[in-house]
């Protein structure tokens, strides 16, 4: 049944059925279909998920908790500046924990949201690759090593 | 089917192929520890506690995903099976709230009985014991509950909105430690699509999902459910003379243990306070409590002196044996064949029409039969919601293969399930048919065979088919010519096909046309007369295939014997030692122009409500009010019992024993379940009593069982239905002997028409009566939800259903209301040339532009006042699904 809540633009609405359609709609490809379309949006808003359900009969629950499973999948959109922290081994064990307790301290969100300026998101990674700079965080394209919770309000002050 | 043995523990069993080794275990009475299996569903495997060995493979092997092998020689238990097993339990106990002794499934509980088999170490146990925050519980749904915390994962409600439901409103959502069972946006269950249909919590095997307010039964009545004419099987429970709970009979062949939102949560009306506990006297506008022997008196000196200007409506909602009394009365006792009853609002085209061209007006199929069908047109029938469990067999025949078909003006849930959808504009049904027919006949796809040995009036029938060239339907019908091709095609090929419809068909000026339109196409393809195969007519009310059977109609007795024959008066004159009149009676929608005309003066009305179901309600108060004496007999004081000068209050359908008989011809057994309220009383002993005190004979029934057995005497298609013999299971007539077994499929051999043979018929294009114009602009059709029921005077009284939906909404579609710049929500004014009422405007896409829908079901919003009484010329039926509308904000109030 149609459900969709109009918010949606319709060149958005054009773009999720070109996906679908470059997808044949079919089932199988659904977690592809995703990623494109997070690509295209940042994120998977509802009604976005609802537009794909529509197209490829797919119910919503299925899609909605396959956007919950999968931890690269974001209902949320990401920030201006999204920060990611790892929590790989090395970055963990030499205290990525607790650099990640100080951004969301100093933001006062948690990983998976984005502030109400929309400015910073966070959400936090699997080893980078650059285990010798642990704990590594990375601030749109630009890399942070050795970083320290007492460093935090430092970097935040770049992108003020 | 193929058998197959294998040996399970030592023991050899016999099984077919195909099944697992988990039911051939548990069907041969050997247990075996499992959680996620259910008989309905697909395995899933998720639970491994069904784990077992099997000589020749490695390691342990998931006895529910495991089909039986020759030879196979199975081991359920061994240490290894034990200890993994035990620790399996055990991790799922870490996560369980430990309250057996509160919960709701205690002593139901499937994990109760597998921890009691396989056992758990509460040492390891208690070190394993998380605190898991607690989840909030999901209370949402007025019916039923959702509480995470006791949920084991096992997967079973997920596949039952999938596989049986067809709903999916339940997934897993997230992952690891915080998984969930999650609707689409975790939205509480009461915002999701879920439909409260219960079959969920139904097979919860813990107490994660239960039922809100139920108690365990002392008892439990084997009954019918009295909403639809589907006619589920159910087992009300009883605790003192309370219904406590409702569950579906698995045994039943027609709800195979489902039941819908209604007939599963809906009986709470049953004692209702509002329920009519004496009866009432209206004096000076107000009414009064009055004995039943004050009531009598005043109505048999009343319909006495009325005796030429009487009439009497019946009700499909009472059972058979109520209706064949109060007609038994009518006919015998007021000398006049002025009864009918609400079917005249439904069907009437279908009883005339399928007479015409089947020799019968009735379902030709089973219910059960849908399941067979490669093809299923639903035509002019929003199934899931008003047929809710038909609705589940068509989805079943789906997920077998079969291919659907859906016409209809509103984009309705069954789309979700159809190959090919034709969205044609009300009122445009003939066209549409005709069009079919015609692609059918171009491309040689008609069963020549059948036309030729089985129909007649093939030539004239092609004389009017040239008017049907596939561009004038598709412009008038507003459907794609390719889609119109496409589904005829595959109607007609893709053998059997079975056509659905109910009122979106019947409830036009043109009603008998469009029933011939749709027998026409059966007829030319040959889809009828075979299993799976037929024209099936969706009846609505519980009872209103039965109410006609027995003679609630103006021109035929009870199993349609015309009053117009010698014959068949003569014999009733004999039956009923009395003088019976030989001319057709009223119909329904002419009473009222009959009372307003003086020419009737008493209506005797039995479980009715026309002030808010009839067409130009306005017109219906205007009579009522003119009549000298209106006698209402009902459950409740409904809107229209407030114009009746006596009120008498009857038993309801849990409070009776009898017989309704479903849309399927089947006759099945009610069952009194508790004591009536007050003094409250049977419909048909109600109506003996007044006949006997105007001095009538032949109404002193002891019980039900008499009344039965005249009707077997005289019925011929009823003759083999004894009470006796339907103790279990319903018989669908025709039964004409006590051995026979009752008729799944009509027009087998033969028509049911004298010449034996079935009748196609030349059409024309009739246009609605009133359609849109520049004063009017939008057309008006009329729709039914899945939470109510007619006029609500039930399911208004049941407050979960209530609370799903608590008032009309009018569904526009965005286009239309960008127009008029409405927004969901507003508060807007409908107004017809005969009326005027007010609701609030629903926009979605279920709509095509130009055209706006409403239920009838609120006495707040009384559509019917909008509705226009052009008449079917045939069947006498009201036009209630095209009229057209203007709409206004009101939005200042
Ligand atoms: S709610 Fe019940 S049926 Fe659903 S997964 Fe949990 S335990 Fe199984
Ligand atoms: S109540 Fe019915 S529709 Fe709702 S979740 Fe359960 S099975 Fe699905
Ligand atoms: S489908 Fe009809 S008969 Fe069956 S439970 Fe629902 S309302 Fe009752
Ligand atoms: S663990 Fe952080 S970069 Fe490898
Ligand atoms: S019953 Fe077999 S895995 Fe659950």
């Amino acid at each position: 049944m149609s459900s969709i809540k109009i918010k949606l633009k319709k060149q958005d609405i054009d773009k999720i059925k070109e996906i679908t359609a470059s997808f044949n709609n079919e089932e199988h490809e659904l977690i592809n279909v995703l990623h494109k379309c997070q690509q295209h949006f940042g994120y998977l808003p509802a009604e976005v998920q609802e537009v794909i359900s529509d197209e490829m009969d797919i119910p919503t629950a299925k899609i909605y908790g396959i956007v919950t499973f999968y931890s690269f999948f974001t209902m949320t959109p990401k920030g201006k500046n999204p920060i990611s922290i790892c929590m790989g081994t090395a970055c963990y064990v030499r205290g990525g924990e607790k650099v990640l307790d100080e951004f969301k301290k100093e933001l006062g969100i948690e990983a998976g949201q984005t502030t109400k300026d929309g400015k910073f998101s966070i959400s936090s990674l699997r080893c980078v690759g650059a285990c010798g700079l642990a704990p590594v965080v990375l601030i749109g394209e630009k890399t942070y090593g050795r970083v320290a919770p007492d460093d935090v309000k430092e970097i935040l002050a770049e992108y003020k | 089917m193929e058998k197959v043995k294998l040996y399970i523990d030592g023991k050899e069993i016999i099984t077919s192929r195909g099944s697992t080794v988990l039911e051939a275990a548990l069907s041969n009475g050997i247990y075996i520890p499992n959680l996620c299996h259910h008989p309905d569903l697909k395995p899933s495997g998720n639970c491994r506690m069904c784990i077992v060995e099997i000589e020749g493979r490695k390691g342990q092997v998931i006895s529910c995903m495991t089909e039986v092998e020759e030879g196979m020689v199975v081991r359920t238990e061994s240490q290894e099976i034990s200890l993994v097993r035990q620790t399996t339990l055990e991790l799922l106990h870490a996560n369980h709230t430990q309250d057996c002794t509160n919960c709701h499934s205690n002593n139901t509980c499937k994990l109760q009985e597998v921890t009691a088999f396989v056992g758990v170490d509460e040492e390891r146990l208690s070190r394993l014991r998380r605190s898991r925050p607690e989840i909030p519980v999901d209370d949402s749904n007025p019916f039923f509950t959702l509480d995470h915390n006791k949920c084991i994962m096992c997967g079973i409600c997920i596949r039952t909105c999938d596989e049986v439901q067809g709903v999916n409103a339940l997934d897993y959502g997230f992952r690891g430690f915080s998984t969930l069972v999650s609707t689409y946006n975790n939205q509480p269950i009461k915002e999701s699509v879920c439909e409260s249909c219960g079959e969920c919590v139904v097979r919860c095997p813990v107490g994660a999902l239960y039922v809100k307010e139920s108690k365990v039964p002392t008892h439990e009545v084997k009954t019918v459910c009295a909403y639809c004419g589907v006619g589920c099987n159910i087992y009300l429970g009883i605790r003192g003379n309370k219904i406590v709970s409702a569950r579906g009979d698995r045994e039943s062949i027609v709800n195979k243990g489902r039941l819908c939102v209604k007939g599963r949560y809906g009986y709470s009306f049953v004692d209702h306070p509002d329920r009519l506990r004496t009866p009432l006297k209206k004096t000076n506008g107000s009414f009064e409590e009055i004995s039943w022997d004050e009531a009598f008196d005043i109505i048999s000196e009343k319909f006495l002196k009325s005796k030429n200007k009487f009439a009497a409506l019946t009700s499909a909602k009472v059972t058979n044996e109520d209706n064949y009394v109060i007609q038994k009365f009518t006919r015998a006792v007021m000398g006049t064949n002025n009864i009918d009853h609400c079917a005249r609002l439904c069907h009437a085209p279908t009883v005339s029409g399928l007479v015409q061209s089947f020799g019968s007006g009735a379902m030709t199929n089973s219910i059960d039969e849908f399941t067979g069908a490669k093809t299923i047109f639903s035509i002019g029938s929003n199934t899931t919601a008003a047929h809710p469990i038909i609705g589940l067999h068509i989805k079943e025949a789906k997920r077998r293969g079969a291919k659907i078909i859906v016409a209809n003006p509103k984009e309705i849930d069954l789309c979700r399930f159809a190959d090919i959808y034709m969205q044609h504009y009300p009122g445009t049904d003939v066209v549409l048919l005709m069009g079919m027919i015609n692609v059918i006949l171009e491309e040689g796809l008609q069963d020549s065979e059948f036309i030729k040995t089985r129909c007649e009036g093939y030539d004239e029938l092609l004389s009017s088919i040239a008017g049907f060239d596939i561009d004038s339907v598709s412009e008038i019908t507003g459907v794609p010519a390719n889609t119109i091709r496409d589904a005829a095609r595959l109607y007609a090929v893709n053998k059997p096909a079975s056509l659905v419809y109910a009122m979106g068909i019947t409830q036009h000026s043109h009603g008998t046309d469009n029933v011939l339109a749709v027998s026409n196409l059966a007829l030319v393809t040959g889809n009828i007369g075979r299993e799976s195969s037929g024209v099936n007519p969706l009846r609505g009310q519980n009872n209103v295939q039965g109410a006609c059977d027995m003679g609630g109609l103006p021109n035929v007795y009870p199993g349609y014997q015309p009053v117009e024959s010698k014959q068949a008066a003569a014999k009733f004159e004999k039956a009923w030692s009395a003088r019976l009149s030989r001319e057709n009676g009223l119909t329904h929608t002419e009473y009222f122009t009959e009372i307003e005309k003086g020419n009737i003066k008493a209506l005797y009305q039995v479980g009715e409500n026309p002030v808010l179901s009839e067409a130009d309600a306005n017109h219906v108060k205007k009579a009522l009010d003119k009549l000298d004496f209106f006698v209402v007999q009902d459950i409740f004081l409904t809107q229209t019992a407030k114009y009746a000068d006596i009120v008498l209050p009857a038993c309801s359908f849990a409070e009776k024993d009898g017989t309704f008989t479903n849309t399927e011809r089947r006759v099945q057994r009610v069952r009194k379940a508790v004591d009536p309220p007050g003094e409250a009383k049977d419909d048909w002993w109600i109506t003996c009593e007044i006949a006997k005190r105007m001095g009538a004979a032949g109404f002193d029934y002891e019980n039900v069982t008499d009344i039965v057995e005249e009707i077997n005497s005289l019925t011929p298609s009823y003759a083999g239905i004894t009470f006796d013999r339907i103790r279990e299971e319903g018989i669908q007539w025709p039964c004409t002997v006590s051995d026979h077994k009752g008729t799944k499929f009509l027009h087998a051999e033969k028509f049911a028409r004298s010449s034996g043979k079935g009748r196609l018929f030349p059409l024309l294009y009739k246009a609605s009566v009133e359609l849109p114009d520049e004063e009017y602009p939008l057309l008006l059709t009329t729709d039914r939800s899945l939470y109510h029921y007619h006029t609500s005077t039930m399911t208004g009284r049941v407050s979960g259903l209530k609370d799903i939906e608590e008032t009309e909404l009018l569904r526009i579609n965005p286009a239309d209301a960008q127009k008029m710049g409405l927004k969901k929500g507003d508060k807007v004014s409908v107004k017809s040339r005969r009326g005027i009422i007010k609701v609030m405007a629903d926009i979605d896409h279920s709509c095509p532009e130009g055209v706006a829908s409403l239920t009838f079901h609120f006495p707040d919003a009384p559509t019917n006042e909008l509705t226009i009484c052009a008449l079917d010329p045939v069947s006498k039926i009201p036009e209630t699904k095209v009229c057209a509308v203007r709409i206004e904000t009101c939005n200042s109030e």
